[in-house]
């Protein structure tokens, strides 16, 4: 994986000392909070309910057993002992004081970690495929063409007051592991004529208005990457709305203007930066490209797997993926235990998992923005010592993609945004299906749930979504059906009135029964919905 | 260093030269007109209208009302990119906490509502020992000194 060179480290340390020296302002009264409120939010540090949040970036996801190990140390000395791993393939600290935050992000930098631009209205960490540089089915690994946008987006001084937030993610595979489409901009790494290059998808995302990225270019060349996405960016730090920050995404311009008006913009503006020496040398991609060389796969591995033990043979099936080397998969570590907080993690599971990666992935791990944890290079011989370790963690759930496997925000119980708690319907709907035993009937089955309409819990994109709206002082929980966040990208449509906590947990199991019923062979839930449409569910629901 | 001597109390010039005796028109006055030198772009101005005249432009200056509104940024450096070379001033909400993003778009010159503490205005121009951009500035990026 990436490592830092002298000046990475150097632009690190001195944002923290920049922030010190904010934070110092801050409290002396030099600044005011309207004044200070993007500069901390540009250090990932977020005001929220009860207190401070401070989200550090995981670029594309990707960390190893140090860093994990410095994030359950940071989880110990600042926080209340946990961490949550979020949808942008992050982790947040809940319980973080203004005074500490500084010395939160010096003990980041030892580790090469940082929390920079992980929020404000700036380009922000830039999310890949969590199985990169293992799955079996990828072009090339996407982490060097995100490593590289990383650095051009860290602390660009054109870009850091945009109209709103700026998403990146980047791909290079046919299957979807990213919501790709669902970004500001997502790039997929393709092939032409033995050439590489990057298709540009632009004005995607959630939120209020959920849009699917058009794609505006399909081939930019790699010694342009840079260049290009500039362009985009410069088109919309001009003309992106800045009248009402809920029409302000880039999703909203493109849309307004049409895909082709848009995309002639960004063309003109393209060949215009052509000659201004925007884009790195060659090298530089060369150079990055060299972190992210294959581990040392064993040759020969045995692809034998003991399945002796049914509780194993179960996590084997479930939580196991195909790896491009023989005799290995990637394993995925479930933070969804039933009834738990969905993405939370501990000081000791973060420690456990960050000695396991080092006995068994090469040292590596990753985030998924299903707020779960790969492990991407095991070898099968090594799968029942790994499980039976994870087992005894709490961290042996076998059920990767299932109902169970569920997406929520903070909600209500952390965020100042919330109209609606998300944490107890999740911790319900995981407890009513491990009880009523449907999760290994139903297969795979993507639940998403948000606490509100800005869509943090990616209910748009959900096989099933829930969305908690405020009802005149009552939380109260909308359905819909028929998301996906995959390569077969959908958004999810409203069954209908919404329900209460306890109806809208019923609501799931009575969609969940007419899939069961009207099901054919090897069909998804999501693959019913979208052949016998939205009726039947309306009217077991409704009816 | 900055020169703090001339013009208004706040203003600080990065230039030898000396600064525009006249205030700055509007983007609308400035094309109906011949006369003027000085301009100001608005952040709804496409700065791009300047471009067929800059060789009578000594003075641009750039408004932001809001420090949160960043568009001035882009038409700072598209006019430097075009090959303005006069004086590019910042005004209005500019605060020290965003002029070393300034400097690398291409502005020269700060006349901030409120003045700026001299010390954390130093401060603010050597925080940065590297950069990864190719912008604006004369700075060497990160990459280039990587394959020097």
């Amino acid at each position: 994986m990436y490592l830092y060179d002298q000046y990475d480290q150097r632009q690190v340390d001195a944002r923290v000392e920049e922030f010190r020296d904010q934070a110092r302002r801050r409290l002396e009264g030099k600044l005011t909070e309207d004044q200070f409120k993007p500069l901390r939010l540009m250090n990932g540090l977020y005001l929220q309910l009860h207190a401070y949040m401070l989200r550090v970036a995981i670029p594309y996801g990707t960390l190893n057993s140090r860093q994990m190990h410095a994030l359950a140390d940071i989880a110990d000395r600042y926080d209340r002992g946990y961490g949550h791993f979020t949808t942008r393939q992050n982790i947040q600290y809940n319980w973080i004081k203004l005074e500490e935050a500084a010395d939160l992000l010096a003990d980041l930098a030892k580790v090469e970690m940082h929390a920079i631009q992980t929020s404000g209205n700036c380009i922000r960490n830039i999310s890949s495929d969590h199985f990169a540089g293992a799955a079996s089915d990828e072009l090339v690994d996407p982490r060097p063409y995100a490593e590289l946008l990383r650095q051009w987006s860290s602390f660009h001084p054109e870009f850091s007051y945009l109209p709103r937030k700026f998403k990146i993610a980047v791909i290079a595979s046919d299957t979807d592991r990213a919501a790709m489409r669902l970004h500001d901009i997502g790039i997929q790494i393709v092939q032409q004529d033995g050439e590489l290059g990057a298709a540009f998808y632009v004005g995607g995302g959630m939120g209020r208005t959920p849009m699917i990225a058009p794609c505006i270019k399909d081939f930019v060349p790699l010694d342009r990457l840079v260049t290009y996405a500039e362009a985009v960016l410069r088109v919309y730090n001009r003309y992106g709305r800045r009248d009402n920050k809920y029409k302000a995404r880039i999703k909203i311009l493109v849309h307004e203007m049409g895909k082709d008006e848009f995309t002639q913009a960004v063309d003109e503006e393209f060949a215009r930066m052509l000659d201004e020496g925007i884009e790195p040398p060659f090298a530089e991609l060369e150079r990055i490209r060299t972190f992210f060389e294959d581990p040392l796969f064993e040759a020969g591995a045995s692809e034998e797997i003991d399945r002796g033990d049914p509780d194993f043979a179960l996590w084997v099936d479930r939580n196991t993926v195909a790896h491009k080397a023989p005799g290995y998969v990637s394993a995925v570590i479930s933070l969804k235990p039933v009834g738990g907080i969905p993405g939370d993690a501990t000081s000791e599971q973060m420690r456990l998992m960050a000695d396991l990666a080092k006995d068994y992935s090469f040292d590596e791990l990753r985030v998924m923005h299903t707020q779960n944890i790969v492990l991407p290079h095991v070898r099968k011989a090594d799968l029942h010592a790994l499980w039976t370790a994870l087992d005894g963690a709490g961290l042996g759930a076998p059920n990767l993609d299932t109902i169970e496997d569920i997406i929520a925000c903070p909600g209500l119980d952390y965020c100042s945004l919330a109209n609606a708690r998300s944490i107890p319907v999740a911790q319900k709907i995981s407890e009513r299906f491990a009880a009523n035993g449907k999760t290994e009937a139903l297969g795979q089955l993507k639940l998403k749930i948000s606490g509100c309409i800005n869509a943090c819990g990616h209910h748009h994109a959900g096989h099933i979504g829930i969305l908690g709206v405020d009802r005149k002082g009552v939380e109260n929980y909308q359905l819909l059906l028929g998301g996906s966040e995959a390569e077969d990208v959908s958004l999810a449509k409203i069954t209908g009135p919404g329900f209460d906590e306890a109806g809208i947990v019923d609501a799931v199991e009575t969609a969940a029964d007419v899939y069961l019923r009207e099901r054919e062979d090897g069909e998804r839930f999501l693959d019913t919905y979208r052949r016998i449409g939205m009726t039947p569910f309306k009217e077991a629901l409704y009816g | 260093m900055a020169d703090l001597s001339s013009g208004t109390d706040t203003l600080i010039r990065y230039r030898e030269d000396d600064p525009v005796d006249h205030a700055a028109v509007t983007v609308d006055s400035f094309l109906d007109q011949s006369s003027a030198s000085a301009v100001r772009v608005e952040p709804g101005d496409d700065a791009r209208e300047l471009i067929p005249h800059l060789e009578r432009l000594s003075l641009v200056e750039v408004n932001f009302p809001a420090f949160g509104d960043g568009r001035g940024y882009s038409s700072a450096r598209l006019l430097r990119e075009a090959g303005y070379d006069g004086e590019l001033r910042a005004v209005g909400d500019v605060l020290v906490d965003q002029v070393a993003y300034m400097r690398r778009c291409g502005f020269d010159a700060f006349d901030p509502d409120a003045p700026l503490n001299e010390d954390d205005l130093e401060a603010a121009f050597n925080r940065w020992p590297e950069v990864y951009q190719s912008a604006a500035d004369e700075r060497t990026p990160i990459w280039s000194k990587r394959h020097a």
